[in-house]
């Protein structure tokens, strides 16, 4: 069966699908009870997030667009420090999405929910013309514990910059399938739960923390350095990148500096728990590849040295990094 | 010798001052990337050469773009980085979302040229009509395309072409810039090539012209390369990218150009027209061709303006009164700020 323009009609279609899909997928005592809006118990400070999902092909070697709408917004409230509670979600789904695939998805994104322990308190499906696409927003809202200060403008001269793992592989995966290239390059796309958990459980001051999603590990490094004024040197030989991603990269013209990515990030730290930091991260799944990758000094700016000793400054990403053509 | 004794030996060096030209922007963006000035005396200066198609592509050809992709029953396939490029009526980008209450151009970025077969077999009654932008690197591309397209019977395929070959533009430079000691030449271009294209070259200019891939230690092996030729009063081609790059290049790409292209005369922006410097269909694949002959008008550019004087090496992107402060990646004006292969692009994203 496909969606067609009846299952966006708010009648006898439109509840059906809810009772079919969403219901049996996303069931919990909140969106159960089919209110107008949920009434949620939160207490102290809380953390919002909102994010779209527009990716193609929503299939993906890794993860689906399910998976990743999930996994967003519950990374962005984690990099403040927040324990991810409840998602909202809104379908913009174009006429002729194949209703098992949208099935699978929706059921892809439940399992991930109970993963990153969310659950999805409310929901909204629209039926658009087109050609079978479908876009996912998801809204996030998490409780920040009491004595946690993480900010992109904490970073202090001294601090370490440490990468969660080989940056690039959902940018090269999602390129990989448009391009119809066939290689092992699996999406990175998680929720990090697990390395944020383990840092704090190790009871390291967490100064900063970023997902390096859009944009990539330049950009992000950049409006840190903005942010907290200070100067940032990372070290080429340091970011890790697996070595098929890299040739994949080389070949399009790609850096893997500027590639995104979909679970990993950065954390800053105090130098003196650097080493309880790294081992925190590498202790858990999502940060085995763990590496220390740079640090903030005094001034501004952001640099790199590169691999022959060189020190170069690098700038946010420009346009979209698509391949070359020459 | 070891790399560290290269970077050694050019950090050190103290003879007289020397303007050496990367012809390829993809060599400019290595550069950067590397730190390579940081690492050699600053008597041997590298200055960007033209290598970078998309910025010695006239205004006219993109305006032909244009047209086709605004013209019903045509839908126009380009490489993402010409979206950008001003055009005499908007950037193919701007006429994508619509100009002015103008309908919008249908115009798809690719990823590779065959997905015009794909198109072609799956919509027959549309034309689609082939940006082809390059130099020999993805000129073979576009005439394997052609050939598919002529075995498979397709007919609904256009291409409009602004595909230019190295040499004729060296040559120009050589002619017109004596101040130039010597030459990176593009080691992608070498691939299909080989190397001895560069011999006439060398010898009529008494220049060391050096193919070099595109890793840090290529790069500067062949800047070593050309330091100890021009220390010897030589001028000659060297390849110091023989992993990829062999003699007499690769034959096959060679005889499918020879095959689908006839040489014939090219606008590149800076440098002008110059003659036997563009690719053009020739016998059965010219009935492919979109209008692609005499697309020479540029645009006017601001008088502050220097792209060509960017282009053609005779001063640093920093130099031009406009960089960072009227043009930059966001609003560009000269195409050479457009491209991420274009040296102004590089410079703003390095330097800024």
């Amino acid at each position: 069966m496909k969606i067609t323009m009846a299952h966006g009609s708010g009648g006898k279609s439109s509840a059906q699908l809810m009772s079919e899909i969403f219901g049996k997928h996303f069931n919990n005592e909140v969106l159960s009870k089919m209110e107008d809006a949920a009434v949620l118990n939160v207490g102290g400070k809380i953390a919002c997030s909102t994010d779209s999902f527009v990716v193609t092909p929503l299939q993906f070697n890794g993860g689906d667009i399910g998976k990743l709408c999930v996994c967003g917004t519950v990374n962005d409230l984690l990099m403040m420090g927040a324990v991810p509670k409840y998602l909202t979600c809104g379908f913009i789904m174009e006429e002729g999405l194949d209703v098992d695939l949208l099935d699978k998805l929706v059921e892809s994104m439940a399992k991930q929910a109970r993963e990153a322990g969310v659950i999805i308190v409310a929901g909204d499906t629209k039926v658009v013309e087109g050609d079978g696409g479908l876009y996912i927003n998801t809204t996030g809202i998490g409780e920040i514990p009491e004595g946690r200060d993480v900010s992109s403008s904490n970073c202090k001269d001294g601090d370490v910059i440490i990468c969660s793992g080989n940056l690039g592989d959902h940018h090269a995966c999602i390129l990989s399938h448009r391009m119809e290239i066939e290689n092992n390059i699996k999406s990175d796309c998680a929720a990090l739960n697990d390395i944020v958990d383990g840092l704090f459980a190790a009871g390291i001051n967490v100064k900063t923390m970023r997902d390096v999603t859009r944009g990539g590990l330049g950009t992000v490094i950049n409006e840190i350095s903005e942010s907290s004024g200070v100067r940032i040197e990372l070290d080429e030989e340091g970011i890790p990148v697996d070595p098929e991603v890299k040739g994949f990269a080389d070949i399009l013209g790609l850096d893997p500096l500027y590639m995104g990515n979909e679970g990993k990030m950065i954390a800053v730290v105090p130098a003196d728990q650097a080493d309880a930091a790294l081992a925190a991260m590498r202790n858990t799944e999502h940060g085995r590849n763990a590496a220390v990758i740079g640090r903030v000094k005094e001034g501004e700016g952001a640099f790199i040295r590169t691999r022959l000793g060189a020190t170069r400054r690098f700038d946010v990403l420009y346009g979209e990094g698509l391949p070359r053509i020459c | 010798m070891e790399i560290k004794d290269i970077i050694q030996y050019l950090s050190e060096y103290d003879g007289k001052p020397l303007k050496l030209m990367e012809v390829c922007g993809t060599h400019t963006a290595a550069i950067f990337k590397n730190g390579i000035r940081e690492l050699i005396s600053p008597k041997i200066k590298l200055i960007s050469g033209p290598g970078c198609p998309v910025c010695v592509t006239p205004t006219a050809f993109i305006d032909k773009c244009v047209e086709y992709a605004k013209a019903t029953g045509c839908e126009l396939l380009t490489f993402g980085d010409m979206m950008k490029v001003p055009g005499t009526g908007g950037s193919l980008s701007e006429n994508k979302a619509g100009i002015d209450g103008e309908n919008r151009a249908d115009i798809t970025i690719m990823y590779s040229p065959f997905e015009a077969i794909e198109k072609a077999k799956a919509q027959p009654d549309k034309t689609f009509v082939v940006a082809a932008v390059g130099f020999e690197t993805t000129a073979p591309t576009y005439a394997l395309l052609l050939k598919q397209a002529k075995q498979e019977g397709i007919t609904n395929i256009k291409l409009v072409t602004a595909l230019k070959t190295a040499i004729p533009a060296l040559n120009w430079i050589c002619e017109n810039q004596e101040d130039i000691d010597g030459f990176i030449c593009p080691g992608h271009v070498s691939v299909i090539t080989g190397v001895h294209v560069y011999d006439d070259l060398a010898a009529k200019f008494k220049k060391p012209f050096v193919v070099a891939g595109f890793e840090a230690e290529h790069i500067l092996a062949a800047i070593y390369r050309i330091v100890k030729q021009i220390e010897a009063g030589e001028g000659k081609t060297e390849n110091m990218y023989k992993n990829a790059v062999r003699e007499n290049g690769n034959p096959k790409a060679l005889e499918v150009l020879e095959e689908v292209y006839e040489e014939g005369p090219a606008m590149w922006r800076g440098l002008g027209i110059i003659e036997g410097s563009g690719l053009y269909l020739k016998g059965e694949y010219a009935a492919y061709d979109g209008g692609s002959h005499a697309l020479y008008e540029d645009m006017e550019l601001p008088k502050a303006c220097r792209c060509g004087d960017v282009i053609t090496g005779r001063i640093n992107p920093d130099e031009c009164p406009m960089f960072g402060q009227h043009c930059t990646p966001m609003n560009p004006f000269g195409p050479c700020m457009v491209s991420s292969e274009g040296s102004c692009g590089i410079w703003y994203r390095n330097k800024f």
